[in-house]
């Protein structure tokens, strides 16, 4: 197993800093820059999303970019070159998250095998239900991509450990019922479900998503797993910035800062 | 009934199945687990008969349509889905899930609507039972479909505008899903169509199919054989249709045939015709037809009428197509125009223009002259009437 993801949680089991962002947005070629920019900036993992005309799992600021990133002409199979291009300076693991009907209609088999070529080492499919990945898994596990998937605070303990069963990588906590999105903060429900989490002993690391904005909710997400996605808020971020690479390295830095 | 009914997984042939994001596995696995057994209960069946009789009025008649009959030199029946209680056989599904959902102890009701028909007929059910109502609605088809919007604030919904993507039906289911994802306990997501993720596409064909039966019962009465040799039904999601050919995909003598819009002609560029533009994708929670891109990125589809104006169509649909059980056939915005006006000169009714794609299609089929077909006439013309007017020709 050569999978960076398997090396990075080797190495480090506390304060994961994933960062989401949508593949060609701002423009299409943004993409390797922005990970570029993740690399130097100090984030630990990579994720990006494969636009589709229909998230329905997603909040504005995502469907918005998504929306903007089709416009301008990003598909799944220039993803998987630039991927390929970054992969010259880019070290970091990277995972791609999309919904499913893209990847199906560039064939699962094909998808894996460039995804691989590529040097991606995971994928996060929301709306792909365990049936179907476990019909697909050989595939999966022959090019070496960690599936990841996604529990919440409304998955029974039983259904947690099924999930953690068939996820390698880490598991996805989504930190509440609801859709992407930044949120001030947690709740005391939202605790007790990271708590309930930590101690069913999974056998993958947990990381916590959707409503991870700022240090504060990075580090409440970290107390109990070993890290923490952002998404919503650094695509936000993204929007609005005028130069990339400094802005991302002060965002992760924020991040990051112990308050 | 086997080989037209979904597996347990909710897959018809290679079609259906639940592709949602773990945030609706418990709404929907809930409803998976539980709603056979509710819709299966005598007395949910009893308050769902009467409902249906005394408030929606049925049955709805089974007209003999003796001038239309004799330009298509076939005896033709019109299923009178139209004269149902809000003007189109949306209510049937309706009645049925304010029912499921009050049994599952859901108080507040979300729905997604394009025309604005089915908005209507949830309104009209969550007024009746005193249920909180959301209806997400495309903000373009807000514009486009006035008096249904009103009608819906009447009967005391909240109408939230659909303002991503192109702002249509598909824009608001993605929000119905989004809204329903953000308020898993306290709500029931009313899909007005055979589409989503299982259990919804055979929980919406159960309700509806209460338009075969009565046809059955009808035509052996009117004509001493319940069997027709065709039934002819719009098809957008196609929950009309489903009702319609529900109690016959087992008689494969009987010929069932989806009409769908053409728009401004299948090559185009301008159609809804999803069985013959579309490809097997993923949408809304299940696998089924799907108007796509290479790349797999939903079309936006056109079609006059906003009822069929949907880039997939229902999986059970998706397997009668592929199966070779149903013969999916399609009209463009023009020849349904003129079929409505046609069946509002001959028999002294306006159609729906959706239900005038089925009644268009009659013209490319080929009957000996003593078929006996039936057309569902899923609605009624009224909400057309701006575009009838518009159209200009009668």
């Amino acid at each position: 197993m050569n999978n960076r993801l398997s090396q990075l949680f080797k190495q480090k089991t506390k304060n994961v800093l994933s960062i989401f962002f949508t593949a060609g947005f701002p423009s299409v070629n943004d993409t390797g820059v922005i990970a570029r920019a993740l690399e130097k900036a100090g984030a630990d993992l990579i994720e990006i999303g494969i636009p589709f005309s229909d998230p329905i799992a997603d909040g504005p600021v995502i469907q918005q970019s998504s929306k903007q990133a089709l416009d301008q002409g990003m598909n799944l199979k220039l993803l998987l070159e630039q991927v390929k291009q970054l992969r010259s300076e880019v070290t970091l693991p990277v995972v791609l998250m999309g919904y499913i009907n893209p990847i199906l209609q560039y064939g699962i088999g094909n998808f894996c095998r460039d995804a691989r070529a590529a040097g991606v080492d995971g994928v996060i499919l929301p709306d792909l239900p365990l049936r179907d990945y476990n019909e697909h898994a050989t595939l999966f596990h022959a090019n070496d991509l960690s599936v990841i998937m996604l529990v919440t605070p409304a998955t029974s303990d039983e259904r947690i450990r099924l999930i953690d069963q068939a996820s390698s990588g880490f598991l996805y906590a989504v930190s509440a019922s609801s859709t992407t999105g930044a949120r001030a903060g947690f709740t005391a429900e939202q605790e007790d479900y990271f708590r309930r989490l930590a101690g069913l002993g999974l056998r993958n690391p947990v990381l916590v998503g959707f409503g991870i904005s700022n240090a504060a909710t990075f580090q409440s997400a970290c107390r109990y797993g070993a890290g923490a996605i952002v998404g919503s808020a650094f695509v936000s971020m993204l929007r609005n910035s005028t130069n990339l690479e400094s802005d991302i390295i002060t965002f992760v830095k924020a991040i990051r800062s112990v308050s | 009934m086997r080989r037209f009914q979904p597996n347990e997984e909710g897959y018809y042939g290679l079609f259906g199945g639940a592709y949602i994001p773990e945030m609706l596995f418990p709404n929907v696995e809930e409803l998976r687990l539980r709603y056979q057994a509710i819709v299966g209960d005598a007395e949910f069946q009893r308050e769902f008969e009467t409902l249906l009789r005394h408030y929606v009025g049925r049955p709805t008649p089974l007209y003999q349509a003796t001038r239309l009959s004799e330009v298509h030199r076939a005896t033709i029946y019109l299923k009178r889905e139209d004269l149902c209680h809000t003007g189109a056989h949306k209510v049937n599904n309706t009645i049925g899930q304010i029912l499921l959902a009050k049994r599952l102890g859901k108080s507040k009701i979300i729905a997604e609507t394009g025309a604005g028909q089915h908005g209507v007929a949830t309104a009209t059910v969550c007024a009746l039972m005193g249920l909180e109502c959301t209806i997400y609605m495309g903000q373009l088809d807000m514009e486009r479909q006035r008096p249904n919007v009103e009608r819906m604030k009447i009967l005391g919904a909240t109408v939230v505008p659909a303002t991503s993507g192109n702002m249509t039906l598909k824009d608001a289911t993605n929000e119905a899903m989004r809204h329903w994802i953000n308020h898993p306990t306290d709500t029931h997501y009313i899909i007005g169509s055979v589409v989503g993720p299982h259990p919804y596409p055979d929980m919406v064909a159960r309700f509806q199919s209460v338009i075969s039966q009565e046809i059955r019962a009808q035509l052996t009465e009117q004509q001493g054989n319940p069997f027709p040799d065709y039934v002819v039904a719009c098809v957008g999601g196609g929950s009309n249709a489903a009702g319609a050919f529900y109690h016959f995909l087992d008689e494969p003598h009987v010929h069932l045939i989806g009409a769908e819009a053409a728009g401004h002609g299948v090559e185009s560029g301008e159609s809804a015709a999803t069985t013959a533009l579309g490809r097997p994708g993923v949408l809304h929670g299940s696998k089924t037809l799907l108007m796509q891109t290479p790349d797999g990125q939903v079309i936006e589809p056109y079609s006059i009428s906003a009822g069929l104006d949907y880039p997939g169509i229902g999986p059970l649909h998706a397997h009668l197509f592929e199966s070779g059980r149903g013969q999916f056939l399609n009209a463009t915005d023009e020849e349904a125009m003129k079929a409505g006006i046609e069946l509002a000169r001959l028999e002294g009714i306006i159609p729906a223009i959706e239900t005038a794609h089925a009644l268009a299609v009659l013209h490319q089929l080929e009957f000996s002259p003593d078929d006996v077909v039936v057309v569902n006439l899923s609605g009624r013309g009224d909400k057309d009437l701006e575009t009838y007017i518009r159209w200009g020709r009668y």
